[in-house]
């Protein structure tokens, strides 16, 4: 018979072993700066702050009480989850067309230049392009002169900017390659071949990407609503500066909780509180999208 | 029970009772196999038989569940695959793209006590070995796929193991680099005098090139034997079916008077000696098989040297050279295919022809 | 085909804009960040010279997006090599729990490292900057260092092993120098991130502000606001220059392992 240690040894000599052993310091971090904090700002949504890092002892739900009870939090929520909903729509709408071009319409040489060219505003400092746009969407902004200048209108806009609008472009400004990426990458994956079989099998160009390319893109498409929704509702920096009293969001509030109102227990309920409804909603909309994209049928391309 | 190494060679590798398991999945099932030195050993078998398995064993890239390697009388058992005196040709060659082709050459010479320039002369011999002289300084991308495994030949010859191990080398190249390399492999080998051992899953390739050929289905060795052992007197139906072609008729045995006579549908009687009843003699129902070579049509006034049969020419494959004919016998429902050559000024038969096939009893093998 | 190109170039004029503007401003005489443009100048970026609260932020930004960059990509060559080369238990879901910053809000990274900080009693600075910076570049160095490990066939490795080398030795004869175009690339791009982030660095800096939050402050002064748009034109150049860097050296990886190119980073 083996002794434990002997059987762990010998476990580590295996191929999982090994692959255990070296994910090992990676997942150790994860966890203790990730997983460790994210229970800890659970806990801590359960508790009641007394003093200034002191917390009333036992848990409640005294904040999940007010998070859900108090109209100011609700309606930051609702707003919050209508802006990421926005954007994500307008962000995936506007960016198929142009993953779609690149893949299918750009040559193949061309290709990885113009993702280059798709991805490098990402690159550049968040805070200088949300700015910027605040600059752009301004009273007397680049968008209001230049109209004025045309003589499309006689007085500047003011619509565009301190709003829910200004908001939702710039984030669609902000997560385009985020959006675009996916949609390109599963465009990429599709075998040319097929798009010719239903051509050769009579369909045309429109009813071929309707039941060709659109179905096999589906991955991509839920990827990229994901990657998208998910984070935008967690934005700080946008809301801030171009969002205006009118525009603010969870975020804004969750940081005036934790640095301003010294409540840490009310800020963290309400960052569990966005992050379950998110993720609940994320899980219902990949729910609804497997099933929509007949995931379930046998002999996929996985 | 363990396939010997033949008398007059040495045994150099001795593999006993090999196991192993990937998780649920019996990979190798309990093989014992001698190979001996200067051997041209191949192990045949369909894709996922356990061949590449048992050459990693081989070479230690496995870990085994039991049994043991020896290699030159030294238990391999511990030790790992960069203390073996054995080497490795990849299927995917695995030339190193940062190197150039000499440096590849020279790769696993790093240790060896040789002085700078006896590594570059012989890094230079391996090269010229293979027919590479004077490409030491090109980039490996820059090679093409047949130059690409001359290299890897090369890397692994130059530091002379005892046994140099080849995965499908040939299965990427395309069908003339394929057979021009054959002819090169077996020289190389002949020159060097190391032990091969080739994996292959392309029947022609281990005929072609082996002294000795272990067939394998599912992590078992089914036969080993020579080539032309193999071919003649294949041990099993399965082993029978997976080289070359064999066309398999139902008949029935019986003992007669101490004769062992088998009687086939569609060519009537005959009498059959103990060694072509690679399983034993079968009472009752049998197959018996035999090659499309073994066939003749006889054309008008030849007269069979063995025995004939009357039949109906089904379908013709013509190969330039050769004519497939697949003919059925008289009062029998599958067609069995013959090959004839094309002589010249013999025509092609057509399709519906009655014909006269000549059959040759000592040709039979007879499966139970 | 066509009408497709022509919105891909508006589009990308859309992306563009607000870079393409940076430096029209930065260049302006004006104090006011609007059209029309008054002249040429270049007082705002001697003006920064004179700023020395920033220089010490950019240098602690520096110094914070170096450790950072080191620390991420070490985590991610573990990560990449265990996550491309091996099978182990729970193996999706340990790699998807250290991918999970790509998706996760930062305000959420950030207000939860912050809690366990002051619950143990520590006092934020630098070291909590880069110790979140590092959580969120992780992912980013594993993306690019797996599609590093992948292009790298496991077989050789294993010739190397073959060869007579020790694991150490094929690493460092085989597996690093195959795989140092994507280490570097890594390095660049969470270097890139790291002087970038803000929302970490705004929750988790001590006395010392980073780069981007004193940016963030500065964003409150108008008087200050030319030199913020001096600041950004330089720090948006930098940025496209690393990437640029960056994506040279992934794609001389790629083309290394022999590979077709289609995509890039993510
Ligand atoms: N690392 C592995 N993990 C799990 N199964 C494996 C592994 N390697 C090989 N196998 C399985 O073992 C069987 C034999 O594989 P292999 O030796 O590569 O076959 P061959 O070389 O004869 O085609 C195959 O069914 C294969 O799927
Ligand atoms: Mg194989």
């Amino acid at each position: 018979m083996m002794t434990a240690g002997e059987k762990l040894r010998r476990f580590f000599r295996t191929d999982q072993g090994v692959g255990l052993l070296l994910v090992s310091p990676t997942a150790l971090y994860a966890l203790l700066l990730l997983a460790v904090p994210l229970i800890a700002i659970v806990v801590i949504s359960f508790l009641t702050q007394t003093g200034v890092r002191d917390f009333a002892p036992g848990l409640s739900l005294v904040n999940y009480k007010e998070a859900l009870s108090d109209p100011l939090y609700r309606e930051l929520m609702l707003r919050s989850l209508m802006v990421s909903g926005s954007v994500t729509v307008v962000t995936v709408l506007l960016a198929f067309p142009i993953a779609y071009f690149v893949s299918f319409g750009v040559k193949p040489e061309q290709k990885s230049l113009w993702i280059f060219l798709i991805t490098i505003p990402f690159w550049t400092s968040y805070l200088i392009r949300v700015f910027l746009w605040k600059v752009i969407l301004g009273y007397n902004g680049v968008l209001n002169s230049g109209l004025k200048l045309v003589g499309i209108i006689d007085e500047p806009l003011t619509f565009i900017l301190y709003n829910v609008n200004a908001v939702i472009i710039t984030l669609a400004h902000a997560y385009a390659p985020f959006a675009i990426l996916p949609i390109f990458v599963a465009l990429e994956k599709i075998d040319r071949s097929y798009l010719e079989a239903s051509r050769d099998l009579g369909e045309s160009r429109t009813m071929t990407f309707l039941r060709v390319t659109l179905p096999l893109a589906a991955p991509g498409v839920v990827a990229a609503v994901l990657i998208v929704f998910i984070p935008t509702i967690g934005d700080y920096v946008t809301p801030k500066l171009v969002g205006g009293p009118g525009g603010t969001m969870i975020a804004n509030m969750i940081q005036t909780q934790f640095l301003r109102l010294n409540n840490a227990p009310l800020g963290a309920t309400l960052a569990v509180l966005a992050m379950l409804i998110v993720a609940v909603i994320a899980i219902v909309f990949l729910i609804v999208g497997y099933r929509a994209a007949g995931g379930g049928k046998k002999g996929g391309r996985g | 029970m363990t396939i010997k190494a033949k008398p007059e060679r040495k045994p150099l590798i001795s593999l006993q009772n090999i196991q192993k398991h990937y998780g649920e999945y019996h990979a190798l099932r309990g093989i014992n196999l001698e190979i001996g030195e200067g051997e041209f050993f191949s192990l045949l078998g369909p894709s996922g038989c356990g061949k590449t398995t048992l050459l990693r064993t081989i070479a230690g890239f496995e870990d085994i569940d039991s049994g043991s390697v020896m290699l030159a009388g030294k238990d391999m058992m511990g030790v790992p695959a960069n203390k073996r005196p054995t080497n490795m040709v990849f299927q995917s060659y695995a030339i190193f793209p940062h190197l150039t082709v000499a440096e590849n050459v020279a790769f696993g010479l790093r240790k060896s006590p040789l002085s700078k320039v006896e590594k570059a002369e012989a890094a230079e011999a391996a090269l010229n070995m293979v027919g590479l002289s004077g490409y030491g300084n090109r980039a490996a991308h820059a090679l093409s796929g047949g130059q690409r495994q001359r290299v890897a030949l090369a890397r692994a010859l130059v530091l002379k193991p005892k046994v140099l191990l080849l995965d499908e080398p040939l299965s990427a190249l395309d069908r003339k680099m394929r057979e021009q390399m054959q002819v090169e492999l077996i020289k190389l080998q002949r020159e060097v005098g190391i032990t091969f051992i080739l994996v292959t899953h392309d029947q022609e390739e281990a005929l072609v090139m082996s002294d000795r050929i272990a067939v394998m289905f599912e992590g078992e060795i089914a036969q080993c034997d020579d080539p032309e052992v193999l071919y003649r007197r294949p041990k099993t139906k399965r082993v029978a079916d997976f080289i070359g072609v064999m066309n398999f008729l139902p008949a029935t045995c019986r003992h007669e008077g101490g004769k062992k006579i088998v009687n086939i549908v569609g060519l009537g009687e005959t009498e059959i000696t103990e060694e072509q009843c690679p399983e034993g003699f079968p009472e009752g129902a049998a197959t018996v098989g035999f090659r499309p070579e073994t066939l003749t049509i006889l054309y008008e006034g030849q007269t069979p040297t063995h025995r004939e049969a009357p039949a109906m020419i089904e379908e013709v494959v013509y190969y330039g050279d050769m004519t497939y004919y697949d003919v059925k016998f008289d009062g029998v429902d599958t067609p069995v295919r013959l090959s004839m050559r094309n002589l010249f000024g013999r025509d092609v038969l057509e399709v519906g022809t009655r014909a006269r096939i000549s059959w040759s009893p000592g040709a039979l093998v007879v499966f139970g | 085909m066509k009408t497709l190109k022509t919105y891909a170039i508006l589009y990308l004029v859309f992306l563009y804009a607000p870079i393409f503007l940076l430096p029209l401003f930065a260049f302006n005489t004006s104090t006011i960040i609007a059209f029309p443009l008054t002249g040429f100048t270049t007082e705002w970026f001697t003006a920064l010279l004179d700023i020395t609260e920033m220089h010490s932020a950019l240098f602690n930004s520096l110094k914070i997006a170096v450790t950072s960059a080191v620390l991420a990509t070490i985590f991610g060559i573990f990560g990449a090599m265990a996550s491309t080369r091996y099978h182990f238990p729970g193996q999706k879901g340990i790699m998807g729990f250290i991918m999970l910053p790509l998706v996760l809000p930062e305000i959420i990274v950030a207000v939860s490292l912050l809690v366990v900080i002051l619950k143990l009693g520590l006092s934020t600075g630098s070291w909590s900057v880069i110790a979140g910076h590092t959580l969120i570049c992780t992912p980013f160095a594993i993306a690019i260092l797996n599609s590093a490990f992948a292009a790298l066939d496991p077989s050789l490795e294993e010739a190397a092993y073959d060869l007579g080398e020790t694991r150490a030795s094929t690493f460092r004869r085989v597996t690093l120098p195959l795989v140092m175009p994507g280490i570097v690339s890594a390095l660049l791009i969470s270097f890139t991130i790291s002087m970038d982030e803000f929302i970490i660095a705004f929750f988790l800096t001590g006395a010392d502000p980073t780069l981007p939050v004193y940016l963030f402050s500065m964003l409150r002064f108008p008087k200050l606001l030319p030199a913020v748009m001096a600041l950004g034109t330089i720090l948006v150049v930098l940025s496209i220059l690393l990437i640029t860097i960056a994506e040279i050296f992934r794609r001389r990886g790629a083309k290394r392992a022999g590979l077709k190119d289609t995509g890039g980073f993510l």
